[in-house]
């Protein structure tokens, strides 16, 4: 396995979709790189393509969806044109995904025991002993207690944190290189939250498994990533190593994001606001999608902004970044 | 804060009872053991709202505060404990004070979606109650709405349209015209916010600062998410598996958390500031309120445990002005 | 994997969408239910105007020849008309009763049809709204009910009442009313758990406000389904009572009693009189099905946003 390639690399990946409206360019020219043990944060609010990148990464994008172009490169090996049977020995083994939904790779009329050792199986040449001592292993890595008791629960059996942390162990079965976690801890509490977020720190510290946590919410990746990309309108706006991009916001649109976190405000005022709501990605006009929210519109964002590097180490989509505030 | 309580809740306590259907019924006749469940959703909650306050109410789920807020907000009835209304009992009042008691407390739902009834125009949804209740005329409602609509910050060329044509930043502020339609003093906003973008969510937020302002509403805002509760609120309650194991004015309770779980809610919490931080979590899962522990409901997560907290629960007491929190450590064990 | 679905995607459309006209896209997108809407509309507008569009009227004793009888599809009748589907056993040409009778079997399959549903869905509105046990007691009536078959149920009540329009209606109306209450009350159970219905008890809105204008408005789409499929249920149940000969009486034959009549002459190679209503019933309960299953689909809340 090649030691110096990054665990993923996406160049210029495009997946638009073809409906009768027209066409929907979901993502739109999206790059970015991970390296092993590293945690990438994806950032943007819905509709900004964050969850259809993860998908096409995968190969999982439904029709009317296609992705019409780019370079996928999953430890060196370029997947965006791989065939439907390398994609199938990569997905569940080498490439791992959890969902916010974890019913979404539950099935929920399999024992987690069934579901867990067919995972092992269908990529792994060892007798289903082995596999359920994998399985069981899995689930105590994820901090199940008694993990040989629940392997013989059905899914509805477990709480929604506990469920969450099945479809983990079921993603860390096959020791995967990399990890895309699509909002995994939207929809849960705040303290089972902090359980799950540790689970995938220690698993990318102790295992170096690569990661790219697709989120909404900043407060989350600050803690956990080390890098983030921030998604608008289908394109990355901003991308850079994590204390300096929110700490020195360039983009103004991640600026805005960033100013409009309640504890970046005084309490009780009003908080920062970007005006106006997420475009609808049908028919998108050219030129910058954020330019008619932008405080910094200028006529030159009639046109679209190739990413230049105004920062050293910051690549950024726009014609009038923040930079004198980054210095 | 006692002399002006808009709102004053007392002993309050809320029981779901799953009765046993004629199938459940006969099947333990003939000797399976299905047993009625209870769902203790609410122990004995006291609390107070002042006139023109942001009361902040902290939970994760399955605590009990959307139940909380449903019966402030007349929604479900409670089975124990009483509602004050402006010093005035809500379950004594004769029909026609009750009514426009109700229309005083309005609330503000989580699910931009599913809080608008898809089959209605946005006209209809704002100006229905106001109609009804004979708040307006026929012949003023188009005017009123249109007031509503701006003053919650919408277009009134939507008026014609239905929920789905909206945004869900959009609809939730069709829904807040919607209870300000009626005239309220006292809005639940129940995680009204949670669903929403951030960006979306800093809009809404201040629009109900704003609201606060023009129109001197107090707020019961309800939400699992600190950083919100922070910036609104004035003074926050934490809830934990049906009681409220600690209220303070917002300051003091973001300073320094008096309560194990509180401290727990605080430190767990993702922050902007907070770079590649150690997730230290607490361990555990929440009960089941079917179930909850006996004693103080969160003695099984809590690092400082004694024997007693799993015998007794600890009253909620004041343990400094203004300030109560209901753990045995305060005794100085 | 599933299908994703990115909130967002599908950008917000044009002025005044209102729900209806949405539908009405989304059904007329599918050609086979088209054209089995145009089909089903030609049927009603024959139904309707039988008396106008009808060769002549098979029950005008005045114009039937008994000399005409079972002549077979395209002949010469005697007074020079020609009888394009035949004549039947007492010379009424064929193509006239089936126009007749399409008449009478759709306005008793309609007439029960509606019927059955304003009294199946409020009872199971009351069911769902105000649960508990007026909510059990209902249901397990509707259980009871729906445990017989519909056949037995309404040749029982047809022994008792006698024969007739308003009788075969009473007793369509009683094997079928708990259909309707079954899915009224279905769809309004997860409707009543929603916020705008909180919402609205929040506005201090009367139960009966709440009910029907709010609650009952988002039951209809799975009702409308009901509705068509009862609908074609109710005419063949009509029609298995008529040829029995316990449904309607021979001064109203609808096409289930025109199958009967023909039937004795199936064997004498006088196919027509038999064969051509039960095309006609078969037909219409064919299309009045394809519209319901393009309806099932069109109102399907899993595809609905």
């Amino acid at each position: 396995m090649g030691t110096d390639a990054p665990a993923l690399k996406v160049e210029n990946l495009e997946t638009h979709f073809f409906t009768k409206a027209g066409v929907v360019k979901a993502v739109d020219g999206v790059g970015f790189s991970v390296e092993r043990a590293q945690i990438l944060g994806l950032v943007g609010e819905s509709g900004s393509g964050k969850s259809v990148t993860g998908f096409s990464i995968l190969g999982l994008v439904d029709p009317p969806g296609r992705v019409v172009g780019g370079r996928i490169e999953f430890m060196g090996e370029d997947i965006a044109n791989a065939d439907e049977a390398r994609m199938q020995s990569l997905r569940g083994n080498r490439i791992a995904m959890i969902f916010q939904d974890p019913m979404m790779t539950l099935n929920p009329v399999l024992r987690i025991e069934t579901q867990m050792v067919e995972t092992v199986l269908a990529h792994r040449k060892v007798d289903r002993a082995a596999a359920r001592a994998r399985a069981r292993d899995a689930l105590g890595q994820v901090g199940i207690p008694s993990p040989d008791e629940r392997l013989a629960a059905y899914p509805h059996q477990f709480s929604g944190g506990m469920r969450q942390r099945v479809a983990i162990a079921i993603a860390l079965l096959n020791d995967p290189d990399l990890i895309i976690a699509d909002e995994p801890t939207t929809a849960l509490d705040v303290t089972i939250q902090a359980q799950i977020l540790h689970e995938a720190q220690k698993l990318c510290r102790e295992r170096g498994t690569a990661m790219i946590w697709i989120t909404h919410d900043l407060t989350v990746i600050a803690g956990l990533a080390d890098k983030v990309s921030v998604m608008y309108a289908g394109r990355i706006v901003e991308a850079g190593a994590i204390d300096d991009v929110l700490d020195h916001p360039v983009h103004p649109y991640t600026k805005g994001l960033i100013g409009s976190v309640p504890s970046r405000n005084k309490r009780g005022a009003p908080l920062y606001q970007i005006p106006g709501m997420t475009p609808a990605l049908l028919n998108l006009a050219p030129g910058c999608a954020f330019r008619e929210r932008c405080p910094r519109a200028a006529p030159a964002c009639l046109e679209q902004p190739a990413p230049s590097e105004p920062v050293p180490g910051r690549s950024v989509r726009c014609f009038r970044p923040y930079v004198e505030a980054a210095s | 804060m006692s002399g002006s309580a808009l709102v004053e809740i007392q002993g309050l306590s809320k029981r779901f009872v799953k009765t046993l259907d004629l199938a459940g019924k006969l099947a333990n006749k003939l000797g399976s053991s299905i047993r009625e469940e209870t769902v203790h959703a609410l122990d004995g909650v006291d609390m107070t709202v002042a006139k023109g306050e942001v009361v902040g109410l902290v939970g994760e789920s399955g605590c009990g505060k959307s139940t909380l807020g449903r019966i402030v907000a007349g929604i479900l009835a409670p089975s124990e404990g009483r509602i004050l209304y402006d010093g005035r009992d809500v379950a004594a009042l004769a029909p026609a004070e009750a009514k426009a008691v109700a229309l005083k407390a309005q609330m503000i739902f989580q699910d931009p979606f599913a809080s608008l009834n898809p089959r209605m125009r946005v006209r209809d949804i704002v100006g229905e109650a106001p109609l009804v209740h004979g708040l307006v005329t026929r012949g003023e409602l188009e005017s009123y709405v249109d007031e509503v609509l701006l003053r919650c910050g919408l277009d009134t060329s939507f008026k014609r349209r239905y929920p789905h044509q909206f945004s869900g930043g959009q609809r939730q502020r069709i829904g807040i015209a919607r209870a300000l339609a009626v005239r309220p003093d006292f809005i639940v906003c129940d995680e009204a916010v949670a669903a929403l973008d951030v960006s979306i969510q800093a809009q809404i937020l201040n629009l109900f600062i704003k609201l606060r302002e023009e129109l001197g509403l107090t707020y019961l805002f309800i939400s699992h998410d600190l950083g919100v509760v922070e910036h609104i609120s004035d003074r926050v309650y934490i809830m934990y598996l049906g009681r409220i194991v600690e209220m303070a004015v917002t300051e003091d309770l973001f300073a320094a958390p008096n309560h194990p779980y509180t401290k727990a809610l605080l430190r767990e919490v993702p922050r902007l500031e907070t770079r590649h931080s150690d997730f230290l979590p607490v361990e555990g899962e929440i009960p089941s309120p079917l179930d909850p522990p006996r004693g103080c409901h969160f003695h099984p997560r809590c690092p400082h445990a004694t024997r007693r907290c799993g015998e007794e629960a600890p009253t909620l007491r004041e343990i400094s002005p203004g300030r109560q929190s209901a753990c045995h450590l305060n005794d100085g064990v | 994997m599933s299908a994703l679905t990115e909130p967002g995607v599908p950008g917000r459309v044009g002025e005044s969408d209102s729900p209806l006209r949405r539908f009405l896209a989304d059904f007329f997108e599918s050609r086979v239910a088209t054209a089995a809407f145009a089909v089903l509309l030609g049927i009603v507008f024959i139904a309707l105007f039988a008396p106008w569009i009808s060769p002549t009227n098979p029950y005008d004793l005045a114009t039937v020849d008994i000399l005409d009888n079972r002549l077979p599809p395209g002949s010469e009748g005697f007074t020079g008309q020609i009888f394009w589907l035949g004549t039947d056993g007492a010379g009424r040409d064929v193509l006239s009763a089936i126009f007749y009778g399409l008449r009478t079997s759709l306005a008793v399959g309609v007439m029960s049809g509606v019927i059955a549903m304003f009294i199946g869905s409020s009872i199971g509105l009351v069911a769902a709204y105000f649960g508990g046990r007026t909510d059990t007691l209902i249901m397990r009536v509707v259980d009871v009910q729906l445990s017989f078959p519909a056949i037995l149920v309404a040749l029982v009540l047809l022994a008792l009442l006698g024969k007739g329009v308003d009788k075969i209606i009473i007793a369509l109306v009683a094997v079928q009313w708990a259909y309707y209450a079954r899915t009224v009350r279905a769809s309004a159970l997860v409707e009543r758990s929603k916020e705008y219905v909180e919402a609205a008890a929040c506005l201090a809105l009367g139960h009966r406000r709440i009910l029907f204008r709010h609650v009952l408005p988002n039951c209809l789409p799975p009702l409308i389904v009901v509705v068509t499929v009862q609908t074609a249920h109710a005419i063949s149940l009509e029609a298995t009572l008529s040829f029995l000969g316990i449904g309607l009486p021979i001064t109203e034959p609808s096409l289930g009693l025109l199958i009967a009549n023909g039937f004795e002459y199936m064997l004498s190679q006088k196919y027509w009189i038999s064969i051509y209503p039960g095309i006609a019933l078969l037909v219409t309960i064919v299309t009045i099905n394809l519209v319901g299953d393009q309806l099932r689909d069109v109102l399907n809340p899993r595809l609905q946003r």
